[in-house]
């Protein structure tokens, strides 16, 4: 957080969880060029997340996955008027630092790229960018918000396009919050060092039932029916990578996924936007992966 | 006769925290998603969100139309941050196909302030009411406006003062948002110019 010389402030939790709650109902694409971009914002997107590689391609190609060229960010923030995202890998705060210089608006430290740092994330409350993380379940979630994460994101497993870890993952985190809301005073200790969490923000989660931050999510959505299924299983607003630029028609795939994000609640819309899109991209079983990026983050 | 309800648009952006300040404040709200949600309030608050993204779906589901009608007609109406742009005159460095309804004779630059790194909170004083917390998140500035706008408020951020806080008629158009504070200075005023 710093002081301005008008006595405003930049970088307050305030405006940068502000940010996310602004993305809320929204849709973040994956672009990997300007011309992405422009399709991705064209269809209604709240951001893009620009970077080098699909996760399927990178799960394709194999090899060290990073953070992008510089020039390519600044090119897709030269395009659109929405804002940008770019991920750095886990642990990797010079890449963090790098991304903050160039002005990203969220910055992801994300397990689809090859994560820097085995043992600590990103100290994230020295920056004034801020960052979202993945999490498969409540303890993870709230060890990334206790770093100083605004908006978290359930993993799924990314470059699938099989939506069945981020049901899993957002199932998780919902049952194990509401597990808290029901604990009596002396359980929460308990369950604070099962989930490995902080107990100040546990305490916070059980009062409240909520997170602190946003909860989005991420991780094999690939249609508007999965779009609908996540946003009723709590997601309040949806990433979607490779679904979008992998699928037969993706300026069509975008519109519906992003309408079906609206309007979730309305099958009757949902089944409209879903009707003659063309083929999804095509899927993966869990069972066929040889890495579980899920599996990356700690 | 049961009062109309007031809506908050909720095609996207922060519609859960102005739904919460209105419900607070003991108002009926609904949030409004369709056509026939639109026809039925009395008075309309646009959230902040992505207006490229708003205005979209305001196209998709058949609002637009409707909306456009009644904001002629003098449906009163609170804009915050992307619904400021959406009420604007005219959107300055906009995308080509950025349309708005032209309900406030302003001017506006989509973040205006900066990107997300200069996003800031600060003390907005407005007149008649004193100081309230202002959040300005990729905040659109209003860079002119016509004798028709009264200005309520505004705010020097090293470039000169420019409104933050506008009101025509029956509209109104905040750059900041209010409705993440805890603040509900700048929702009661809308209120009792309803009445």
């Amino acid at each position: 957080m710093t002081l301005l010389s008008d006595s405003s402030v930049v970088g307050s939790a305030r405006v940068k969880r502000g940010l996310a709650d602004m993305l809320r109902g929204g849709v973040i694409m994956d672009v990997v060029n300007p011309e992405q971009a422009k399709v991705a914002e064209d269809a209604g997107a709240v951001a893009v997340m620009a970077l080098e590689r699909v996760p399927s391609d990178i799960r394709r190609d194999g090899g060290v996955a990073r953070m992008s060229d510089p020039q390519m960010i600044q090119e897709i923030q030269a395009t659109v008027t929405i804002p940008v995202m770019a991920k750095a890998r886990i642990g990797h705060f010079a890449e963090a630092q790098i991304l903050q210089a160039l002005d990203v608006d969220y910055i992801d430290e994300s397990e689809v790229l090859t994560p820097a740092d085995e043992d600590n994330h990103i100290d994230k409350w020295g920056f004034t960018v801020p960052f979202v993380c993945g999490a498969t379940n409540l303890g993870e979630a709230l060890r990334r918000i206790g770093e100083g994460a605004c908006l978290i994101r359930s993993k799924g497993e990314a470059g699938t396009g099989n939506v069945v870890e981020a049901v899993r993952h957002l199932r998780t985190i919902n049952a194990q919050m509401r597990r808290l809301t029901s604990a009596d005073e002396a359980e929460i200790y308990r369950l604070a060092k099962d989930l490995q969490a902080p107990l100040p923000l546990v305490l916070e989660v059980a009062a409240t039932g909520a997170l602190p931050v946003p909860m989005f999510c991420a991780g094999g959505i690939s249609t508007p029916a999965d779009a609908s299924l996540v946003m009723q299983l709590g997601a309040q607003a949806v990433f979607v990578g490779s679904g979008i630029f992998k699928s037969e028609d993706p300026d069509r795939m975008a519109r519906a996924i992003v309408e079906a994000t609206t309007h979730y609640l309305d099958p009757s819309v949902v089944a409209k936007v879903s009707t003659g899109l063309g083929a999804a991209m095509r899927g993966a079983e869990m069972a066929s992966l040889e890495q579980r990026l899920a599996e990356r983050g700690w | 006769m049961v009062a109309a309800p007031l809506g908050v648009l909720a095609l996207q952006g922060d519609v859960r925290e102005h739904v919460a300040v209105l419900a607070g404040l003991d108002v009926e709200v609904v949030a409004v998603r369709t056509v026939e949600q639109l026809r039925a309030v009395r008075g309309l608050v646009i959230p902040g969100g992505e207006s490229t993204t708003i205005a979209r779906l305001l196209e998709t589901s058949g609002m637009r139309t409707l909306l456009a009608e009644r904001l002629r007609d003098g449906l009163p109406v609170l804009g915050t941050c992307a619904g400021l742009i959406l009420l604007s005159r005219s959107v300055v460095d906009g995308r080509d196909d950025q349309w708005s309804f032209a309900t406030i004779d302003v001017d506006v630059r989509r973040n205006g302030f900066g990107r997300q790194i200069a996003s800031f909170e600060t003390v907005v004083e407005v007149e008649g009411v004193g100081e309230v917390p202002g959040v300005f998140i990729r905040a659109p500035k209003i860079e002119s406006w016509s004798e028709q706008v009264t200005v309520l408020a505004t705010h020097d951020h090293g470039t000169g003062r420019t409104p933050v806080l506008v009101r025509q008629g029956a509209a109104w158009g905040c750059s900041f948002h209010p409705e993440l504070t805890d603040s509900s200075a700048i929702h009661e005023l809308f209120l009792a110019s309803l009445s």
